[in-house]
């Protein structure tokens, strides 16, 4: 599968001169199969840039949601597929006990938040509340389960036969535990993730930054390699960056994260634009 | 082992937070967690132990009735809550691995999740002051 990062930014788009690297876009994540299934994890931002580069007689495409909140959502009604006649959209995301997953989007799909209606959506689009089981996705076999993150939060795990990407944007698994990490079968996320070949993973804080905020829904990057260390992943991608930092600063807290913790996989830098290939 | 469902996750971290004593358990009842307040009527520290399995750590108390006669299993609280998956609570007399007697109050409740998941349930313990 061939992973591309669209866009790494957590909670808001910052885009300027100080992010250019990293990039401003928030979370969204494409897969492509060797057999042609294109699933996008998110629709943050990046989404616009993603849609603009699928082929025109592109036919079906699977968005799965981690979560509503609005960096997730932003980019959807600027999903070029989604304008498209022919083209067949289906969005997976958490089921609410109160309202349906169409509902919930279609509050922000809607006047006065947003100007155009899902009327004016030509494609054929369908959601899908996902169920507490693995689903095929096309190619995919696609694992969803509950993680720690304010409002029903995914993450996800996406196989095929030879390789597996978790993707876990925005996840607090050290909230409330006096010892982190503690063992696997107590940690959120670890099942998702426990030796998966690529792990992205939230990072929005430094350590300090994260005392000061227990409880947002979000990991420090420390956390982030511990956790992925508890997995026993082997690539890391740190993600979800904080709107405040700057390329500079993302540097230099990799660099620091790395030295202190000497993890035994690879750290790859979350930036917007790269190109991740898993399974040869 | 597989990890656990993030609410009971979530449930045993706001137990770590708690002055009550909390038993979490799952659907089989097997002692999940419980809290460092529930050492004193357990004896034993939850590091020490981990999860017991339901025939284990049932065996550590003694339900009995004002006239010390041993309750029922099925008028427990955590018991209703685990077969008839709704609260229950009541006052009864254990003894615990200390051998003392004592008065308490439990409350307990079925973890019923989204999509009517059932993932065990909790009980939380009063002792009655004397």
């Amino acid at each position: 599968m061939k992973v591309t990062l669209w866009g790494t930014r957590g909670s808001l788009a910052s885009p300027g001169q100080e992010t250019i690297r990293f990039g401003g876009n928030t979370s969204c994540v494409s897969v492509e199969g060797t057999e042609g299934t294109q699933i996008v994890l998110d629709a943050g931002t990046g989404i616009r840039r993603l849609g603009q580069s699928f082929p025109p007689d592109l036919k079906r495409i699977y968005i799965l949601l981690t979560h509503l909140h609005m960096d997730h959502v932003q980019g959807l009604p600027f999903f070029a597929p989604l304008r498209q006649a022919g083209v067949e959209v289906h969005i997976w995301g958490p089921a609410s006990t109160t309202l349906s997953l169409r509902a919930r989007i279609l509050r922000y799909l809607s006047p006065p938040l947003f100007p155009i209606s899902v009327r004016d959506i030509l494609s054929d689009l369908h959601f899908h509340e996902l169920p507490y089981e693995t689903i095929e996705v096309g190619e995919f076999n696609v694992e969803a389960q509950l993680v720690l993150h304010p409002n029903p939060t995914v993450g996800y795990r996406i196989n095929d036969s030879k390789s597996s990407l978790t993707y876990l944007p925005d996840h607090e698994p050290a909230l409330g535990s006096s010892t982190f990490p503690r063992s696997k079968d107590w940690t959120s996320g670890c099942e998702l993730a426990e030796g998966a070949d690529l792990l992205i993973h939230d990072a929005q804080y430094s350590p300090d930054e994260y005392e000061e905020r227990v409880g947002f829904g979000h990991s420090s990057i420390a956390q982030a390699v511990d956790f992925a260390g508890l997995a026993g992943v082997h690539q890391l991608v740190p993600f979800h960056h904080d709107p405040s930092h700057s390329d500079v600063m993302l540097d230099s807290m990799i660099e620091d994260v790395i030295s202190e913790k000497q993890p035994g996989f690879e750290v790859t830098p979350g930036m917007e634009g790269i190109e991740i290939n898993l399974g040869g | 082992m597989p990890q656990q469902e993030i609410e009971v996750i979530l449930a045993r971290q706001l137990a770590e937070y708690l002055v009550m004593p909390i038993f979490i358990v799952n659907p089989a009842g097997d002692l999940l967690y419980y809290n460092e307040s529930a050492q004193d009527i357990l004896g034993k520290r939850y590091d020490e132990t981990g999860p017991m399995p339901a025939a284990e750590w049932s065996t550590i108390f003694e339900p009995v009735d004002q006239q010390g006669q041993p309750l029922n299993p099925e008028e427990l609280p955590l018991i209703i809550a685990m077969t008839k998956l709704h609260p229950a609570h009541s006052r009864f007399w254990i003894r615990g691995l200390d051998e003392t007697l004592r008065q308490i109050e439990v409350t307990a409740f079925p973890l019923i999740a989204q999509a009517d998941r059932f993932l065990g349930a909790i009980a939380i313990f009063w002792e009655v002051p004397k």
